[in-house]
């Protein structure tokens, strides 16, 4: 087991505070946050490769701080497609192996191993150079598994490919990473759909702090503040300001419907979270396009509500003009509630 | 439009070409006349405007009235410049590495200034160090020694490695080295198994500029050395006399330039060629 104890870094760019986890063996765990988050920090302190300045980082039991960055048993697989330029693809996928003390003989044929497993059986004697992106990250991807190392980071290893290759890529990594079965794999990503399809369980990040860790689908569901709602769908959960007032939800002047799952706390002010999914065309609720957008089989509509601006996910394709009047309805029975601090208030009577 | 772009594009490489080659030519074909021939008007082309002759050669590999032996000069020419410049460029390449990777701070002096440090060396006018640079082999006892010249030249020579290959390291991406130590490498082993083999095009230009300047020096080599080590800058000046014999001055800087010209030929493969492709994207 991996555990960050109060883990803290004194990075100038971004800084981690406190951070808390115990990562176990044999799960995948992503990490959830915008550019800038804190994220490729986390693994680099992880890695060793940046100093901790506070706080513990144990790996069973044992302190990880004083221990080099070769002897952590550790693999890493970067954003940037990162390879040895002088060696063959082969000799790149054995060098872990020949560092750990393993003939050549062996170490080849494991590394061939690795190389049939992500696609490349047959460019075992090609340059780096003379592959494609999204081949050169398969050689690094199979550099990092062959170690069968205790923990795998991966650091938003699809964000420099196109989308077709992301799309190929993501769905192959549970065959992949399921090399690393007995390893703690750490997955950071700044799409919220990859952590949750990859994901045992999520980390959620942003500015240096951990905002909620757990299983992808309880995050999703109950996110606990409003931050956290904000980073976990994309198009993102949009949050307005709203009150309850004798027992209703009103945003601005809309008095919403009661929806009778939905448990509304005592009357006063509360921020509310709407999800894409909970807007469509066609209703009561006067609105205004700002902006639309294609995203593969869906449209994304920005509107703006006399409460508020929000995000509205329809499916298929559709064409709406900007400042174009429409009617939009809205699924109470998926909103979100939360305190004015930011806090999930949101109690639902299914939940019992 | 693209047919006269050529045609203009072949006449400006052509002037230039003829602009680098011509004094080689000129060189070339003076050092094959005697003393008739060079001083009776613009003559180049042998066996027509004149009577090639062996004189300038020869007298290279005379001695005594007859010329002068190169040979002893270009020996500790060679020795003195290689020597300095395989020790300046395995020292730079080692302090520029540090310099590119790590931090270092004693009070106010941090990496840039001690990088800055190496270059004010070769700011200053080489008279104000011949001083130096003389006593301090006086008292070595390594005047007019190849050692002592080789230990000049390595002052000399180190801040142009270190300057190019600090500024080349930058340019390798660090998470290179990171990845070799993730991958089980020493920080010394992930330098010499990963970075030093991917440095090649800057090893060949900071090579090249120490080879450069060590074999060109006149300077040092005329201050620091009387009779004993003579190196080839100054055995050409030796040459001259009462009269110039502007033929073996030829053949000479012909001799001179040949060694540098054959190295820049060799290396130039490793310097036009992308060594870092296929690193990162």
């Amino acid at each position: 087991m991996l555990s960050l104890k109060n883990l803290s870094t004194a990075d100038r760019k971004r800084p981690l505070s406190n951070l808390d986890a115990d990562l176990k063996s044999g799960k995948i765990y992503t990490i959830l946050g915008r550019t800038g988050a804190g994220k490729t920090e986390l693994l680099r302190a992880v890695m060793g490769l940046d100093d901790i300045s506070g706080g513990h980082l144990e790996l069973d039991g044992q302190d990880l701080a004083k221990r080099p960055v070769r002897k952590r048993q550790m693999s890493m697989v970067y954003q940037q497609f990162i390879n040895y330029p002088h060696l063959t693809v082969l000799k790149n996928v054995a060098f872990p192996l020949r560092r750990q003390g393993l003939s050549a003989e062996d170490a080849s044929g494991r590394a061939l191993v690795a190389l049939e497993l992500v696609g490349l059986a047959g460019f075992e004697g090609r340059m780096p150079s003379e592959l494609s992106g999204g081949q050169q990250q398969r050689v690094a991807i199979a550099r990092a598994i062959v170690k069968k190392a205790r923990i795998l980071l991966m650091d938003e290893p699809l964000a420099n490919l196109d989308y077709k290759l992301r799309e190929k890529l993501r769905e192959e990594f549970p065959r992949l990473l399921a090399q690393n079965a007995d390893g703690i794999i750490l997955y950071s990503t700044t799409e919220p759909a990859e952590a949750m399809q990859l994901g045992d369980e999520m980390i959620v990040m942003h500015e240096g702090h951990i905002l909620a860790k757990g299983p992808p689908e309880e995050i999703f569901e109950a996110p606990s503040t409003v931050e956290v709602a904000k980073l976990i769908s994309d198009p993102p959960v949009s949050i307005v300001d709203g009150k309850i007032v004798g027992g209703k939800l009103v945003l601005g002047e809309t008095v919403l419907p009661e929806n009778a799952d939905l448990k509304l706390p005592m009357d006063g002010s509360v921020k509310v979270g709407i999800r894409p999914d909970a807007l469509s065309v066609g209703g009561d609720m006067p609105a205004t396009v700002v902006l639309a957008e294609f995203s593969g089989s869906d449209t994304i509509v920005h509107v703006t509500f006399e409460f508020g601006a929000a995000v509205m996910l329809v499916e298929g394709i559709h064409e709406f003009a900007p400042d174009q009047s429409i009617a939009v309805s809205m699924d109470t029975s998926s909103l979100l509630l939360f305190s004015e601090y930011g806090d999930n208030i949101t109690e639902r009577r299914s939940d019992g | 439009m693209s047919r006269t772009y050529n045609i203009i594009k072949y006449i400006c490489l052509l002037t230039w070409a003829a602009f680098v080659v011509f004094p080689f030519l000129w060189a070339l074909s003076t050092s094959f006349k005697d003393a008739n021939a060079v001083t009776s008007g613009a003559r180049y082309i042998p066996w027509v405007e004149f009577e090639p002759s062996l004189q300038g050669w020869t007298s290279l590999f005379a001695s005594g009235s007859q010329g002068i032996n190169i040979v002893t000069p270009f020996m500790n020419s060679a020795s003195v410049t290689l020597l300095a410049s395989i020790v300046s460029l395995s020292l730079g390449t080692l302090a520029a590495y540090g310099l590119s990777r790590f931090s270092y701070k004693a009070g106010f002096i941090k990496n840039a200034d001690i990088t800055f440090f190496f270059i004010s060396q070769r700011i200053m006018p080489p008279i104000v160090l011949a001083i130096p640079f003389f006593l301090m082999l006086k008292e070595l006892h390594a005047l007019d020694t190849i050692f002592g010249l080789v230990i000049v030249y390595v002052a000399l020579l180190l801040p142009i490695a270190v300057w190019v290959m600090t500024d080349f390291f930058a340019s390798i991406p660090k998470e290179l080295d990171e990845m070799a130590m993730i991958d089980g490498c020493t920080p010394i082993g992930a330098f010499f198994r990963v970075v030093l083999p991917n440095s090649t095009a800057g090893l060949v230009v900071a090579g090249m500029f120490c080879l450069i300047f060590g074999w060109n020096d006149f300077f040092f080599a005329f201050i620091l050395t009387f009779t004993e080590t003579q190196l080839l800058p100054v055995a050409i000046v030796s040459l001259n006399s009462s009269v110039t014999p502007w033929w073996s001055l030829s053949a000479f800087a012909l001799i001179s330039v040949t060694p540098l010209a054959l190295i820049a030929i060799f290396v130039e493969r490793f310097m036009s060629r992308g060594s870092l492709a296929g690193a990162f994207r």
